[in-house]
């Protein structure tokens, strides 16, 4: 690889890192940048009207392998990632077998290294077989580099058990990170209780359920000094508990989905399950409190929480249907439709929600920027204006499970390069092995 | 307007549900004659597809359709291809392919009255989805207080009980707002699901400061389960406080009806003497359901066909 030479010229370079929003051309030699400025080597290529930013990072995705592979693998899973302009993805620990242990945690990262789309850093289960009884053994995955535990999918609802888990994991500043959901409330539920579950007839999931849950781990954290992550944020409560623990110095960060902030509990009409999530879709108020709590800090990342299901899981009633949503290849210009044309968040803060903030709460070196001379080079170059229509068939994950199918968005990924290497190419996927500059 | 398919009371404004009460009046006079046969559907293939267990309401599809002509299929998911695995999906799209004319469907989940139209072409009759819609017997309610009152509009109305868990309640509220009654939702909050004020109704926890002023009271069925999962302490605290005993139906106007969609639990929300009552109309919704799912076979199937029988 050290034959890698290239620039991308004249492109908007938004870092939030380094805290540069300006035009600039990009020289990456090797797996390295080498320059940020006015220099330029190597083949040109054309980034006029491009956002070049750090490569994406999404801290909660689910790929699946093992297990599920009708539904997703992880090359799969992780092309669809570099197609969306990931650099680095977080696999979810509810594969089968559980990675509650070394071996998977080996596996996924070896499955990834050969399809070479993105660099994976899994999570590891908090306790064994994602029962929420017996702590997994958080130190072996921790010397093999696991930084972060969940069950998600399996709310821990042992207070004890959370307790242990937030002051053991202590020993290596790993983080915790709960799926909060406290299950007696949701036994059954479909969707967020509300006017549409009363008018539609769906068991009603009420927000009482996850902030309770909030509540508490943000209770044993605090206590503890350990850090807690809070994934899929979905009511305005989650919102308004966490701004108030990070104001009084709790060691907490946040996530939020594309789903979370752009579509309502309105979308169960009709009885798509491809609708159907965890947590739910909520109200227009709780939209508007989580974009809130993007703009104002209080959620630290946008995560896709991409979970594929095959679609004869999917085309079931919805009460017998899986939950979960497809993200990976929509979320940035989901951001970018609805949050950055919008006016909710700038670029600079888009870039910040989708690559460098994510990295930082999970200490990812590497991804996130700054976009600087001796950085891996690991980028994502945009069109922030460019029109298209999603087509659920056309994905490149497995599943076609995407609640945007058939919507027109507003930003669309063009290029990934993933330590100086094409992972995708004029949005086209670029397998290891093939030329980089093949369509120049 | 009406059709292509039932799934749904808010799909029907005030004059649809008009015009299918009007209709089910002609029919009515079927059942009074020594061949209670018309050929209106004849030719016609009506697959009764039910997916839960439901004797009372796929009976009276069945006759309603016998009594129209129509050849009548009884799929009933017990024993059947879904038994062995296959998907609702699957399920469907062997309806269509073996072209039948209409689907009346019974399924415990909702919406799926609703998901069956994106895979069939027959017309789709919703018999009760989960806990979402039972149009039919909202229509046949209607049906059968218009006969006893003249009308529907003005009426003073109260529904009373699991409404949270109940499709009849859903459907039936909606029938008769849009018909232009004063509903009341009544029961204990734990039964009651939020929002409900966006229905168009009132919403009150006490029974007997609703009942004096009542033109009907219908008893929505409380399943005695729903004690163990802490919507209320026992079914004998339930009747005390939400049931209709001698002592309240002494507190009911004279004029007033009284309606269950049955089953009844008699001694939970109804006590035996007030379901044998003479302002009791239970068995007149059970014999006027016929008519008004002939009305409804009739309005979507019929068509010009119908108009010669």
């Amino acid at each position: 690889m050290s034959s890698t030479l290239f620039t991308f010229t004249g492109a908007r370079v938004v870092d939030p890192a380094s805290g540069r929003d300006e035009i600039a051309n990009v020289v990456v030699e090797g797996d390295r940048i080498a320059a940020v400025g006015e220099d330029s080597r190597g083949l040109r290529i054309d980034a006029d009207g491009l956002v070049a930013a750090p490569g994406l990072v999404d801290l909660h995705v689910h790929l699946r392998e093992p297990g599920g592979e009708d539904a997703e693998t992880v090359a799969s899973g992780t092309r669809a990632a570099a197609l969306g302009g990931f650099t680095a993805v977080c696999p979810m620990a509810n594969t089968q077998p559980v990675c509650d242990h070394v071996g998977v945690v080996e596996q996924v990262l070896r499955l990834a290294r050969d399809a070479g789309h993105c660099d994976v850093y899994p999570v590891g289960a908090i306790t064994r077989d994602l029962a929420g009884a017996e702590l997994a053994e958080l130190g072996s995955m921790a010397a093999i580099g696991v930084n972060c535990f969940s069950d998600d999918g399996h709310p821990v609802q042992s207070a004890q058990v959370m307790r242990r888990a937030l002051a053991y994991a202590k020993t290596w500043d790993a983080i915790i990170c709960n799926h909060s959901e406290e299950a007696t409330l949701t036994a059954g539920a479909q969707l967020n209780e509300g006017e549409a579950s009363t008018r539609l007839g769906l068991a009603g999931w009420p927000h009482e359920a996850e902030e309770i849950v909030v509540v508490r781990d943000l209770i044993l954290a605090e206590g503890l000094g350990a850090r807690l992550h809070v994934p899929h944020v979905s009511t305005a409560g989650t919102v308004e508990l966490v701004r108030a623990a990070k104001a009084r110095g709790v060691r907490v960060t946040a996530e939020a989905t594309p789903h979370h902030f752009a579509l309502t509990d309105a979308r169960a009409e009709g009885y798509d399950a491809v609708n159907k999530v965890n947590p739910p879709l909520r109200t227009d108020a709780d939209v508007a409190a989580v974009r809130a709590g993007l703009a104002d800090g209080t959620i630290d990342a946008i995560a896709t929480d991409h979970a594929p299901h095959a679609p004869e899981h999917k085309e079931q009633a919805w009460l017998h249907a899986p939950c979960g949503m497809l993200g990976l290849e929509t979320v940035l210009a989901v951001t970018l439709t609805e949050l950055v044309h919008t006016g909710v968040l700038t670029l600079a803060q888009a870039v910040e929600k989708l690559s460098t903030g994510p990295a930082r709460t999970r200490d990812i070196a590497g991804h996130g920027g700054p976009i600087a001379p001796g950085q891996p080079a690991n980028l994502v170059l945009f069109d922030p204006e460019a029109r298209w229509r999603v087509d659920a068939a056309k994905l490149a994950s497995r599943s076609r499970n995407n609640p945007f199918d058939g919507a027109e968005l507003r930003g669309q990924v063009l290029h990934t390069v993933l330590r100086g290497r094409f992972t995708t190419r004029d949005g086209e996927t670029v397998e290891v092995g093939e030329p980089a500059g093949a369509r120049a | 307007m009406i059709g292509p398919d039932l799934l749904d009371m808010a799909d029907l404004d005030a004059e649809a549900i008009t015009t299918i009460l009007d209709t089910a009046e002609g029919f009515k006079d079927v059942a009074l004659r020594p061949i209670k046969k018309v050929p209106t559907l004849r030719g016609r293939t009506v697959c009764n597809l039910f997916f839960e267990d439901s004797t009372r309401t796929r009976i009276s599809f069945e006759i309603a359709e016998k009594r129209l002509s129509a050849d009548v299929i009884n799929f009933s998911a017990k024993g059947s291809s879904v038994a062995k695995g296959e998907s609702f999906k699957d399920t469907a799209l062997t309806l269509q392919a073996m072209g039948v004319d209409a689907i009346v469907i019974r399924h415990a989940a909702s919406g799926a009255a609703q998901q069956l139209t994106r895979w069939v072409d027959a017309r789709v009759l919703n018999a009760g989805d989960g806990t979402h819609q039972h149009p039919t017997q909202a229509l046949l309610d209607l049906y059968t207080i218009r006969e006893r009152f003249g009308r529907v509009e003005g009426l003073e109305v109260a529904v009373v009980g699991d409404v949270v868990h109940s499709r009849v309640a859903r459907s039936v509220c909606q029938g008769l707002v849009t018909m232009g009654a004063h509903v009341t939702v009544v029961g204990p909050p734990t039964l009651l699901p939020p929002a409900l004020e966006t229905w168009g109704v009132r919403v009150s926890h006490d029974l007997d400061a609703v009942l004096p002023g009542l033109d009907v009271c219908y008893l929505l069925r409380v399943q005695r389960e729903r004690m163990h999962a802490q919507f209320f302490p026992t079914s004998r605290e339930y009747a005390r406080i939400w049931g209709l005993d001698a002592d309240r139906l002494a507190v009911l106007p004279e004029h007033a009806a009284i309606l269950h969609p049955g089953p009844m639990n008699r001694g939970v929300e109804i006590t035996a003497d007030v379901a044998d009552a003479p302002n009791a109309l239970i068995t007149e919704q059970v014999s006027n359901g016929i008519a008004v799912r002939m009305s409804v076979l009739y309005l979507l199937l019929g068509g010009e066909e119908g108009a010669e029988a």
